[in-house]
């Protein structure tokens, strides 16, 4: 039956899945709309009643919020690339017949829980742990500076956490770039500096396209670092959907709240997959 | 950084000395800097383990205090935890399994068959992978809210959700197995009159046996590791994660980070395990 070329097979084969993904995946977004324009409390009951207050209030009562997710999440894709890339590099380039015990240790905070691996965090940053007595010191905090409940505990927890999704990809483009052409550039005279600007770097923009989307789509919507190492300062838009589904029970507004989370998402995903584009086929002009 | 330095020596593009040296500094200076990331990968688990030893006097594992076995002696010795321990492995075994049967068939109909819609198709297995956590939680709530009594929170909606984002990491990896793959066999095995079935239970599964292996493996520590999600669909249940989340506010055990060593070594174990079965398999077939 495998091998009879009927039409029907591969319908069969994926029927479990296609239905699966359609009932839990995409009549659940159906759901979120309609939950976000329902009206009502928590002992009333919620109504539908095309309430578009719930985004009215989502783009001014939480504008702060959602800033904030944007902010932390661009920074640590930012911080996040400028520490894969050189890594990838040097381990697609320099890794020799260790490249897969170097691809394991990038992959090994993933097998330690994501909720223990920022408590760690809790304790390195910790106010009488070794890395804050090191840096007042070194007078580069002040004695009675903080490193947990800032900001910067908040964005270097975010970029840990995910730092394999951003150097995983850019380690797989490195890894196919045919070297062949990077000595032909440097045969035909170019220094190394710009036979990697012109070479290396363009071959492995796939990756860092990819690297890039990975990091920074879930820590837009993480709420665990900011819980764990920040204070009410550093509160994301994850913490106040998270609230208002668990502790105050206002479905509609969270609803409204991850509805305005995904499609802010989705157009700065789209907006950067075209100034990547262009910039692409420009680089390939030239 | 790489870049930023590297577009300063182009400007002066002088060979010589000069640049011999320099060439050497930067040789140097990035092997050290892919040491510093490695550091910066590896001493949170270096703290998780470490800390899984220590005996802490109050309620928070967080300064070190004295070496001691205890912890790991009686590692379910706190209240629930055992509980929310097997609840994790239950969820995680059954929603694995199913999302690997599932996931498994749809990669078959993907890289074996050509038909309509399978742009659709892929579209929809790549979405649930690039949607924020929250978002998703948050919709499948929604469903689970409006619909009541057949999605009573708890064992099941955790079950449906973990079983959902399982299927597309699962298509994922086994797809990534099946394409290279040599059908030349199959071939052999039909025109010795194999039937259809004898063949794909002879012949094609053991040969894709390990992508599948790898794929139940992927999808079982990613449901070990789900907190978002199963946080929001949880109701009163509690999973391994859900624990350390609730313990966290008041307590922090050093029962979790044994727990969480644990995990870690077997995961770590489990890779390494898969890696060289996949190295017996013959060459071409896998």
């Amino acid at each position: 039956m495998l091998h009879s070329r009927r039409w029907i097979t591969p319908y069969l084969l994926l029927l479990p899945g296609l239905l699966w993904l359609a009932v839990f995946f995409l009549v659940p977004m159906y759901y979120l709309g309609y939950t976000s324009l329902e009206s009502g409390d928590l002992f009333t009951g919620y109504t539908f009643s095309w309430a578009w207050d719930n985004y009215r209030d989502a783009f001014t009562l939480y504008r702060s919020h959602f800033i904030r997710s944007l902010e932390y999440a661009g920074l640590a894709t930012i911080l996040a690339f400028l520490i894969s890339y050189p890594l990838a590099y040097w381990i697609a380039f320099r890794g020799g017949r260790w490249k897969n015990l170097f691809l394991l240790l990038i992959i090994a905070p993933f097998f330690v829980t994501y909720l223990i691996r920022t408590l760690a965090w809790k304790t390195i940053l910790a106010d009488d742990g070794f890395v804050l007595s090191i840096l007042r010191d070194l007078h580069l905090v002040s004695s009675d500076g903080r490193l947990l409940a800032t900001t910067t505990a908040v964005v270097a927890g975010i970029t840990y956490n995910f730092l394999p999704f951003m150097a995983l990809p850019i380690y797989v483009s490195l890894e196919q770039i045919d070297t062949r052409l990077i000595e032909a550039a440097e045969d035909l005279y170019a220094s190394r500096p710009r036979a990697f600007l012109k070479v290396t770097f363009p071959l492995s923009l796939p990756g860092v396209f990819a690297g890039t989307l990975l990091t920074f789509i879930p820590a837009a919507g993480d709420f665990i670092n900011a819980q764990l190492l920040g204070t009410p300062k550093q509160q994301m838009i994850g913490n106040v959907i998270e609230r208002r589904f668990k502790e105050v029970a206002d479905y509609p507004q969270a609803a409204a709240l991850s509805f305005v989370l995904m499609a802010a998402i989705l157009i700065l995903i789209l907006v950067y997959a075209r100034s990547v584009g262009t910039e692409r086929v420009t680089t390939g002009t030239a | 950084m790489t870049t930023a330095v590297e577009t300063v020596v182009a400007s002066r593009n002088r060979p010589g000395a000069l640049t011999r040296a320099w060439a050497f500094v930067r040789r140097h200076t990035l092997t050290f800097f892919a040491m510093l990331a490695f550091a910066y990968l590896l001493v949170p688990i270096a703290v998780v383990v470490a800390f899984s030893f220590n005996d802490p006097i109050g309620r928070f594992n967080f300064t070190w205090q004295g070496f001691t076995l205890k912890n790991w002696a009686h590692p379910f010795a706190y209240p629930d935890l055992g509980g929310a321990v097997r609840l994790s492995i239950e969820i995680a075994f059954f929603s694995s399994i199913v999302a690997t049967i599932i996931g498994t068939l749809m990669a078959l109909a993907l890289v074996r068959y050509q038909f309509r819609g399978q742009g659709a198709t892929n579209l929809l297995i790549f979405l649930p992978m690039a949607t924020p956590e929250i978002v998703m939680g948050s919709s499948l709530l929604t469903l689970f809210l409006n619909f009541g009594n057949p999605f009573k929170l708890g064992f099941i909606t955790i079950l449906i959700a973990h079983i959902m984002f399982n299927i597309s990491f699962v298509v994922v990896t086994v797809r990534a197995r099946l394409a290279g793959y040599d059908r030349h066999l199959e071939e052999a095995a039909m025109d010795l009159f194999a039937n259809p079935w004898v063949t794909f239970f002879r012949v094609t599964l053991p040969l894709i046996a390990p992508g599948i292996l790898a794929g139940f493996l992927l999808a079982f520590a990613l449901s070990v590791d789900d907190f978002v999600i199963t946080y929001l669909v949880s109701g009163a249940d509690v999973t391994f994660p859900l624990f350390v989340w609730g313990a966290a506010r008041v307590a922090i055990p050093p029962q979790i980070n044994v727990i969480g060593s644990a995990i870690f070594f077997i995961a770590v174990a489990f890779m390494l395990a898969n890696v060289l079965w996949q190295r017996r398999q013959p060459k071409g077939a896998v």
